[in-house]
């Protein structure tokens, strides 16, 4: 043992203290020697697949979460089946049942909670059992082969998952529930009834309402029957008490620390007794609530995890939860305020026959809560609408079928991933298979998105089958899925939220990336590949003119002013206004193509003409030799205004739908915004220029324009919402341009449109583009006054920042470019863009080779 | 023996940027300046799918590829946990302000590497 390190001393071996000690050992592995008694002679295992096991449908060997080569592995002394019978303060020793005795300069309480035993005549009989641990499941496992009757007390959570797991071992099982219906506590009585009937029809027996007065021994001693309030008995070879826990509390009330329905912590997991001692898990209230769900446990272990290793940063405020059974084939799910009551208004909708029931919780235009059986797809999603406090009158209408009837073309086959074959592919951005999802959770012990995200790149692309990973975490890890309602963090950078940051950067008016590091404690001195071109994003659209573009903290597209393709090299698509072009135009792109053997030439969705496989040393030539102004294809920035041909030609075209897209793209190219954006504008009902689906789409109707917002094509379909009918192109100019500032001052960085309205409300949009006629003209002007002067970053090098030392290697010559580039090219081209004629640049001695 | 060779200036890479050196064969070399100029040389590969690592964005000691996004450490060319690969590093001297890398290592590591291609979708062997 080193003298010079801290002692840090477990109580209690489960999964929300070995967590804590996972996270401390990442930040800060040689702080402590750690020392860990755990009652149970298992090393930590998954508790939560302790009904699986049961079941008969997972082994214990597959739920060991960390082998006992883990603790040797980080130096920790372990103490299995060895409870902490004494803790001493004064000394700071705990001292165990053996009479082990070790010594801590923190200590940190885990000892989760205990089930709690009725308090009736016979509870001390053999064969009456909780249901907390692997002794508890073993000796299910091993009645189930020896006897025929078994009793669950508790309609619970809990004791379904119990009973259906005795069931599928063979015995007659009857659940005993004192309430009217089961899982009281997340379902509502309809739900709870469809429940019991689904559970009756596999083979439980129920007696609801029931009180349980005695258990009768037979003469050995061994439980024989259950006997009611009112006399009735029952067999029962075998009692399970499930009807709650109770956070483990003893050992810490006879150390003099005060708990109150659960060892009571601080925000940071300190008892308010000793701030040297910690408790976190099933046995800690925090703010009144003991959790029992892991994903809350963990969330506090993080952050017990981060005060332990003295960084002092972090508190925990609180989880929401929701709650899955893990009874395979039922599904029900349930979150926030599922009962609801006076001042809420309830949509409902019910089909016993089908065993279906959805019930939503509705309180001042926000889900508060919501209650599903028999079709829980949409359960992740109604959680995040709970925890996000969205407003929900636009969707009011259709919220009850769900997400996939608001435009969601991602997954619409395979909304249920219970029904999905290993093989079969859940993310199709990463080619990543269910199969291979569930062994990772598996493997790995992953419990949230988050991680599954990191180790599967699942659903850490697009994001559209982000439900159905979420389901695969519940089936598989068993997490019943729970959550912070915190805002999210930018990166792991800092703590702060996108909102905060953009709040800081208006409010303080900071104008330097390195300030907002600084004002806003960024944990890492340069930031990340994520959090830097968010910000950069927000210095430049908070502050035109003042904030200075960093080239650096944008991705290598916004860079290099050209689309990177997964062989390196780059497409260059020339800006057509409207999608117009001429002959001269298309024969230089034709002779930029064979001058710089372009391989591949493709019109893209948005009319424009792409030329895909350019050389990075060849990117400035082609835009030179081209001419043509900058696409912005590359860029999150106004990519393309599509438009039809509109009444110039079309003999059905009610207006001049071409000018007007040329007019709008004029006027708002080079604006860069959160996320790309994409306009178009058709001249007549008919919509031939798809503007239902793009960022702002204009419809021309023969007595002006209409103008629709927030549509998207990509991802989630999602069609545009109606905003206003304008007379005049003037109009659509002025509304488009407002539309537009208003989502660049307030998007996030890369949230799209659609998100953007859908996180403010369309209401709040109409409030500042409709009603606020000033304001409106406001924004405009604003945007006017951005885009004034900005630089063509094809051609206006310097003003624009382009590194032209990035076209060309540093030194030695590519075996494939003999022909044209050195270093010193480089100079040449920087003089090209004080004048020069880059077509008439010789070309260059070779340099070094290597 | 070391056959150290003069490639550039530590001002001629941008502070958190990258450069290319280019070779007779393999993949090219990228040079990268951390914001306390640092200069760390790696393949210009990542271990992936054989994206340009010096188009990437630089931070802290590491640079996230622009493809995919793994993030590399500059110093050991390992990628970011849970991501695994590991690229090769080139060794770095600076003398007098100038950049140097050996240049046996120039020669020889890495050139048998395959270079990413276009076209239909192959997977890169690491």
């Amino acid at each position: 043992m080193s003298p010079t390190r801290m002692k840090l001393v477990m109580v209690g071996n489960g999964m929300a203290g070995v967590r804590t000690l996972e996270e401390l050992l990442k930040i800060a592995p040689d702080l402590y020697d750690i020392t860990v008694f755990g009652a149970e002679p298992h090393p930590n295992y998954n508790r939560i697949l302790l009904s699986p096991v049961l079941a008969g449908e997972q082994t214990l060997d597959e739920i060991v979460l960390n082998p006992l080569s883990w603790y040797e592995g980080h130096g920790i002394r372990l103490h299995l089946g060895n409870a902490v019978t004494r803790i001493d303060r004064v000394r700071r020793v705990v001292v165990a049942a053996d009479g082990t005795e070790a010594g801590y300069d923190r200590l940190l309480i885990a000892t989760g909670s205990t089930p709690f035993i009725l308090p009736v005549p016979g509870k001390d009989l053999d064969g009456v059992i909780g249901y907390r641990d692997i002794t508890d499941t073993n000796t299910m496992i091993e009645a189930a082969t020896r006897y025929r009757h078994a009793v669950v007390i508790g309609g619970g959570l809990l004791g379904l998952e119990a009973a259906n797991g005795l069931m599928l071992r063979g015995m007659r099982v009857t659940v005993v529930h004192i309430g009217d219906w089961l899982m009281e506590r997340q379902l509502d009585d309809q739900a709870g009834d469809l429940l019991r009937k689904s559970l009756q029809d596999r083979g439980l027996r129920f007696r609801m309402g029931a009180q349980t007065e005695a258990l009768i021994g037979d003469r050995d001693g061994r439980v024989m029957a259950v006997r009611f309030k009112g006399g009735e008995e029952i067999p029962a070879d075998l009692v399970v008490m499930a009807a709650g826990i109770r956070p483990a509390t003893a050992l810490a009330e006879s150390a003099g620390l005060h708990c109150q329905r659960g060892i009571v912590v601080t925000d940071t997991l300190q008892t308010v007794t000793d701030p040297r001692v910690y408790a976190v898990g099933e046995c800690a209230a925090h703010r009144g609530i003991a959790y029992g769900l892991v994903a809350p446990l963990f969330e506090q272990g993080k952050v017990c995890a981060n005060h332990l290793a003295q960084f002092g940063i972090g508190r925990y405020l609180g989880s929401q939860t929701s709650t899955k059974l893990k009874v395979t084939g039922i599904d029900l799910f349930s979150a926030g305020d599922f009962m609801g009551g006076d001042g809420t208004e309830e949509i409902v909708m019910s089909d016993p026959f089908a065993g279906v029931y959805k019930k939503l919780v509705i309180q001042d235009d926000r889900l508060v809560g919501a209650c599903l059986y028999g079709d829980t797809v949409d359960g992740g999603w109604y959680f995040k609408l709970l925890r996000e406090g969205r407003r929900i009158a636009d969707i009011r209408d259709k919220l009850m079928f769900g997400e996939s009837n608001i435009g969601d073309v991602g997954h619409q086959g395979q909304s249920r991933a219970a029904a999905m074959a290993d093989g079969d592919e859940v993310c199709g951005c990463n080619g990543v298979t269910k199969g291979a999802i569930c062994k990772a959770i598996k493997d790995k012990g992953l419990f949230t998105l988050e991680e599954v995200r990191k180790h599967t790149k699942a659903s850490a692309s697009c994001g559209s089958c982000t439900g159905l990973v979420e389901q695969l975490l519940m089936f598989t890890a068993g997490g019943d899925y729970s959550s912070t309602p915190k805002k999210k963090a930018i990166c792991a950078c800092t703590e702060h939220s996108h909102q905060d940051v953009r709040d800081a950067i208006v409010a303080q008016r900071l104008v330097r990336m390195a300030d907002v590091f600084k004002r806003l404690d960024w944990r890492t001195p340069d930031g990340c590949a994520t959090c830097r071109p968010a910000l950069n994003y927000y210095l430049i659209s908070s502050w035109p003119k003042e904030a200075v573009d960093d080239p650096q903290s944008r991705f290598i597209n916004e860079r290099s002013h050209a689309n990177i393709q997964k062989d390196g090299t780059y497409s260059v698509i020339p800006r057509m206004w409207g999608g117009e072009t001429t002959a001269d135009e298309l024969r230089r792109i034709a002779d930029a193509v064979d001058k710089y053997k372009i391989p591949t030439v493709k019109v893209t969705g948005g009319q424009r003409i792409d030329l895909l496989g350019v050389r990075k040393e060849d990117l400035v030539h082609v835009w030179k030799d081209i001419g043509m102004p900058s696409g912005h294809a590359y860029a999150k920035a106004l990519r393309t205004v599509k438009t039809c041909v509109g009444s110039e030609w079309c003999r059905m075209g009610t207006q001049d739908s071409t000018q007007m897209g040329k007019d709008l793209e004029r006027a708002m190219w080079r604006m860069y915004a959160p996320h790309k954006v994409k306009f178009a504008v058709s001249g007549c009902p008919r919509n031939c220029a798809e503007a239902g689906i793009k960022d702002v789409g204009i419809i021309g109707v023969d007595s002006g324009w209409e103008m629709y917002v927030a549509g998207n094509g990509g991802i989630k379909t999602e069609v545009a919402h109606f905003l206003v009918k304008l007379k005049t192109a003037r109009e659509v100019l002025e509304y488009t341009g407002a539309f537009m500032q208003l989502y660049r001052k307030e998007g996030w960085y890369l949230e799209r449109t659609v998100h953007y309205v859908s996180r403010v409300g369309l209401d709040h949009v109409k409030r500042r583009i409709l009603d606020d006629a000033a304001g409106r003209q406001a924004l405009w002007a604003e945007l006017q006054h951005a885009l004034d002067g900005e630089p063509d970053p094809w051609f206006e090098f310097a003003k624009a920042q382009v590194d032209l030392r990035q076209f060309e290697p540093v030194a030695g010559m590519t075996a494939s470019a003999a022909t044209t580039a050195t270093a010193a090219v480089a100079s040449t081209l920087a003089a090209t863009a004080a004048g020069a004629d880059a077509r008439s640049i010789p070309a260059a001695p070779v340099g070094d080779t290597f | 023996m070391s056959n150290w060779i003069s490639i550039c200036a530590v001002e001629d890479i941008p502070v958190l940027g990258s450069r290319r050196v280019a070779r007779r064969q393999g993949p090219q070399v990228a040079l990268f300046r951390t914001a306390d100029d640092q200069v760390h040389a790696l393949l210009d590969r990542c271990p992936h799918k054989a994206g340009p690592l010096s188009q990437g964005i630089v931070f802290g000691n590491a640079v996230a590829c622009p493809l995919h996004n793994w993030t590399i450490a500059l110093d050991s060319g390992c990628a970011r946990e849970p991501d695994e690969g590991r690229t090769p590093v080139f060794r770095v001297r600076i003398v007098d302000g100038q950049v140097q890398l050996d240049g046996d290592e120039l020669a020889t590591l890495g050139t048998d590497l395959p270079l990413a291609q276009a076209g239909p979708c192959t997977r890169v062997a690491c």
